[in-house]
């Protein structure tokens, strides 16, 4: 039986690539229960399954076997449509390499979502889109295109966009791979305060650092979990932020 | 899902791309206006040749000496001296479905006037003629009966006779010109013809009384041919074969001799030339439809890559939520204004060149509705397809696999 009480439940998730005669069990009967309110970093080496799991929890993708519930809720027996309104409503999600539009203001790509729910009128979708840019830092760089943002800046517009619709989690795969150590820890920072909030955070990295300012980790290695332990002397970004060595503005070159 | 949103992500794309969306447009443009300008240069020849043809007058019949097919050595047609005045007059007397006849001699004629000098055919015909060939009068007066039977050496001038000797604007009608050393008085200028669609002068005639040609220039009693006007469109196939019968016994010919003479119709000219005409027209229709293919694969192409590209784009839309049906629709409506705006200035462009060719190359050219909408819905047909086939493929991956596509 699935445990009621769990945000996610999945039971025996396996997913097999098939190339040629040769099979790859990118997850190999993955069972796990994350309750509401939790902040999970999924580690392992590379290939070991955490994106697969990661993307299958995300809807993005779907397992060969097993079962995933979410809220309860049968995800495997959703169609297209539903997993769809799952997306958009329930998960915000968030990418290694941003995926955010070229050419589009922040402000639009945070809409984005918005304009794919028939229930938020125009006013309020702005209202909203300006709020969650305001939560992540960005409150002054609305009309700004991604190419006027730096990498740390455009992560946090896809936090934004992740945050937009209320999720109930926020999944991020490889939130900070392509960020510098500053970047990265104020995306933490972001991370602490969504999760201090009540929002469910799962966050795939391989880095030991990062996952240190979550509160449970889980370890991977060829699909399946080895390790599932609750983080010792865990970081807060707000003090890891502090003990930065400042950089001088005029020390830039720009 | 709200239409209103779906137009409003469409819009927004389509702003932020607005090169691509040039490009893609360029496709449908030059496809639907080629079409449209090559098509309307076949249809403008198509209806010269016919307009041409029946100013020559669609009802007349033309009897030529000789024929066709003389025992076995195949000849031209007029290349025998068979015909005679009567068998003019019996074809006049006994021939029911024709109500004029003018028997027709011809000579190629040094005209001087003054100190001015041209050559030009002069044609010898009752006055029957100018009815049968609708040559109508400017000026003057055609010849009558009795300048017919007293051979007068009286003539009517073409508009380019009359330029080229008397100078442009001036009414030659009274004065003299010289036919071969023998003065004839002008007594009518004939109407502007223009040139017919063989490149021949249609002015460029003098037309004097059969018997003073024939007698006072050509000194023989053969014609070149015999011209007749059947009563109407209907009659022209009984005419003829009444004439071929009449002729063939005035020639005393027995059943097994064949006819020393051609009757043709101008319906059977029209015939031949609108056969040319057809075989020009599928010329430019076929020409027409490679370059409606080659447009086709051109919006194909510049279609299908664009869409294609933006696989990544449907994943990011997909994983924050889109529908497939949402994908497809925001595709479809870029495709739908980018075919239908491209198509448009297609159809102006097409117009517009046709104009051009019209005012600066002097051809005649005819726009259709047909092709319009021939070019216009393949465009559009061709760019929705290839907007929406990438589009809907790309919306029935998982998000994940969309969003990884190179």
């Amino acid at each position: 039986m699935e445990n009621r009480n769990a945000l996610i439940s999945v039971k025996e998730l396996a997913k097999v690539y098939k190339t040629g005669d040769f099979e790859v069990h990118a997850l190999d009967n993955v069972t796990l229960d994350i309750d509401k309110g939790a902040f999970v970093a999924v580690m392992g080496p590379s290939g070991s399954g955490k994106s697969t799991f990661m993307n299958i929890l995300g809807c993005l993708d779907s397992p060969t076997t097993g079962e995933y519930y979410l809220e309860g809720m049968n995800v495997l027996k959703l169609n297209k449509n539903e997993l769809a309104e799952l997306r958009n409503g329930k998960i915000g999600f968030i990418f290694q390499s941003f995926n955010i539009l070229p050419r589009t203001s922040a402000l639009e790509n945070v809409e984005l979502p918005l304009l794919y729910n028939s229930r938020v009128n125009a006013r309020d979708r702005r209202q909203k889109a300006i709020e969650a840019l305001s939560s992540v830092g960005l409150g002054d760089r609305i009309h700004n295109l991604p190419n006027q943002l730096s990498g740390g800046q455009q992560q946090r517009v896809a936090i934004a966009r992740a945050l937009v619709n209320n999720p109930l989690i926020i999944m991020a795969d490889e939130p900070t791979g392509n960020l510098d150590t500053r970047s990265s820890y104020e995306i933490m920072n972001i991370f602490q305060a969504l999760n201090d909030k009540g929002i469910t955070i799962l966050m795939v990295t391989h880095e030991p650092d990062i996952a240190q300012f979550a509160q449970t980790n889980i370890m991977f290695r060829d699909g399946q979990i080895v390790s599932n332990e609750k983080v010792q002397d865990r970081k807060m970004a707000q003090e890891e932020l502090q003990k930065l060595p400042v950089i001088k503005r005029e020390n830039i070159l720009t | 899902m709200k239409i209103v949103n779906l137009i409003k992500i469409a819009y927004r794309s389509l702003s932020k791309n607005k090169f691509r969306v040039f490009l893609t447009m360029l496709g449908i443009i030059i496809g639907v206006a080629s079409v449209i300008t090559m098509l309307a240069i076949g249809e403008g020849s198509k209806q010269n040749i016919q307009t041409s043809i029946s100013s020559l007058g669609t009802n007349s019949i033309t009897v030529y000496a000789g024929s066709m097919n003389m025992g076995g050595v195949r000849m031209g047609a007029g290349s025998y001296s068979t015909l005679t005045e009567k068998d003019a007059d019996i074809i006049r007397a006994r021939c029911e479905y024709v109500n004029a006849v003018s028997p027709v001699v011809l000579k190629g004629s040094q005209i001087i006037a003054g100190s001015q000098n041209w050559h030009t055919i002069v044609y010898g015909g009752t006055s029957d003629y100018f009815a049968i060939r609708n040559l109508a009068i400017a000026s003057g007066n055609i010849f009558s009966t009795s300048d017919q039977r007293n051979a007068a050496k009286v003539c009517v001038l073409g508009q380019t006779v009359a330029t080229n000797l008397f100078g442009e604007g001036k009414d030659p009608v009274g004065s003299f010109v010289r036919i071969n050393s023998i003065p004839f008085r002008v007594i009518g200028l004939l109407e502007k013809k223009g040139q017919n669609t063989f490149g021949q002068d249609q002015d460029d005639v003098i037309v004097a009384p059969f018997s003073t040609v024939q007698k006072r220039m050509l000194s023989t009693i053969y014609l070149n041919s015999i011209l007749a006007s059947a009563k109407s469109e209907a009659d022209i196939e009984n005419a003829k074969d009444q004439i071929t019968e009449l002729v063939r016994m005035q020639h005393k010919l027995a059943i097994k001799d064949e006819d020393d003479f051609t009757v043709r119709s101008q319906a059977d000219i029209a015939n031949v030339f609108g056969s040319i005409s057809k075989v020009l027209t599928m010329l430019l229709a076929s020409i027409a439809s490679i370059s409606l293919l080659v447009g086709g694969i051109g919006i194909m192409n510049i279609m299908f890559v664009s869409v294609t590209e933006r696989t990544r784009e449907i994943g990011i839309r997909m994983a924050v939520g889109a529908k497939g049906r949402d994908v497809l629709i925001q595709f479809m409506i870029e495709a739908i204004f980018i075919s239908f705006i491209g198509g448009m200035i297609g159809i102006l462009l097409g117009i517009s060149v046709a104009g051009l060719i019209a005012k600066f190359g002097g051809w005649p050219v005819v726009i259709t509705m047909f092709s319009i909408l021939l070019s216009f819905i393949f465009s559009a047909a061709v760019g929705l397809f290839f907007g929406w086939y990438p589009a809907h493929k790309a919306s029935n991956l998982n998000p994940i696999d969309a969003l990884r596509y190179e």
